[in-house]
């Protein structure tokens, strides 16, 4: 059953003809949060009794970094479909993933960086969080040379996938090296259990970036691998009835 | 499932077991040196030689900064030990009594001279206001 499900929704046609419609949902809802999210957080938010204003960059480090981990869990589960199932849509949706993860966790290193002058007095400390978070950002593009360094696709897709799978024990390493080691960082401010030390007034915006960036974050995930599967897909028949 | 994909998730498996045991072989044996820094009880416990740079992290304790034109002195505490350190130059913003610090530099005969002074923030977020409330309880 669970195969004859993932064969359903596993075709690349499929995935095409559903993401036509659900591209514009995706990408209105996740710019109009993260403008919505990014003004009340920049600009009505109350100031940080210890920080001043400079704690502001968390709207945009807390997103970037959560999805920073999030596409890389999303690419460990496709890297098992297209495992165990030879699914190969999966392999396409790693492929076209690992980039946007890329950018991303480059973008919660820079930002944490910014951060960390004003409040730590430096921009880099080579403790646990961020060190693990650089090796995060490292595995990104090494998925991304070692895909791109087979003229054989299919062996591409299936190396690639297993380094995927080798690099997901990273994630919880990320996770928990505040509460592991002594760190510069200081430990998460919000638990997966719903507990918060945040307040109320700079909670609410921050929830809503997270959830506008993720939205903007799977239109733009759209996107691009629908431009890879046209590329990998161009011979097939169904390509030239859908352009 | 079929026989070939159960091989193949035995497999993936396998490798998933193989990869996150070696990594966290590598872990427990760093273990502490994954560390920043010591904190002053594994400081003073730890025969440490002088002359080699180190990192110290702990409360700085209350009312202990003292200022003498740009040289600061104040201890360093866990709670259980203290360390005296002293620090010329310009500390970070946040660099306050009772906040937490993280100091870079010598431990000569029971005193750290810091190189370098990096303040730690904590978790909460609140506006001032709140903040002075739970002061005053």
């Amino acid at each position: 059953m669970i195969t004859a499900f993932i064969h359903q929704f596993s075709s690349a046609k499929s995935f095409v003809n559903i993401t036509e419609k659900l591209y514009p949902f995706f990408l209105i809802v996740g710019v109009s949060m993260l403008i919505l999210g990014w003004t009340w957080g920049l600009l009505f938010a109350p100031q940080d009794a210890v920080q001043g204003n400079s704690y502001r960059i968390i709207f945009l480090h807390v997103p970037s970094v959560i999805f920073a981990e999030l596409i890389y869990f999303f690419m460990a589960v496709c890297a098992l479909m297209h495992l165990v199932w030879r699914v190969k849509l999966a392999a396409y949706l790693i492929k076209s993933a690992a980039p946007i993860g890329a950018m991303i966790t480059f973008i919660g290193l820079l930002s944490g960086s910014i951060w960390g002058i004003p409040t730590w007095g430096t921009w880099w400390q080579w403790d646990a969080r961020i060190t693990s978070t650089l090796i995060l950002f490292i595995m990104y593009l090494g998925i991304l040379t070692l895909h791109g360094s087979f003229s054989n696709l299919e062996k591409a897709d299936r190396l690639m996938s297993i380094l995927v799978v080798i690099g997901v024990v990273n994630i919880p390493i990320i996770k928990k090296s505040v509460d592991w080691w002594s760190t510069l960082h200081q430990p998460a401010s919000i638990s997966v259990s719903g507990g918060s030390s945040i307040d109320p007034s700079m909670l609410y915006p921050l929830l809503i970036s997270v959830i506008g960036l993720g939205f903007t974050l799977i239109a733009l995930g759209i996107l691009s691998s629908r431009s890879y599967i046209f590329t990998r897909e161009k011979n097939k028949k169904w390509i030239l009835e859908h352009v | 499932m079929l026989q070939a994909r159960k091989n193949r998730l035995w497999k993936l498996i396998v490798i998933l077991f193989l990869s996150a045991g070696g990594i966290a072989l590598i872990l427990f044996s760093l273990n502490s040196k994954l560390d920043l820094f010591y904190t002053p009880s594994e400081m003073l416990q730890a025969e440490l030689k002088s002359g080699y740079r180190i990192k110290l992290g702990g409360m700085v304790k209350n009312g202990s900064i003292k200022r003498d034109g740009t040289i600061i002195k104040f201890q360093v505490t866990d709670f259980v030990k203290e360390v005296p350190v002293t620090f010329d130059g310009i500390p970070p913003d946040l660099f306050k009594e009772d906040s937490g610090i993280v100091a870079l530099g010598y431990f000569i005969n029971g005193m750290f001279e810091a190189e370098e002074i990096f303040a730690k923030h904590d978790e909460n977020y609140m506006p001032p206001e709140l903040y002075m409330e739970e002061d005053k309880v």
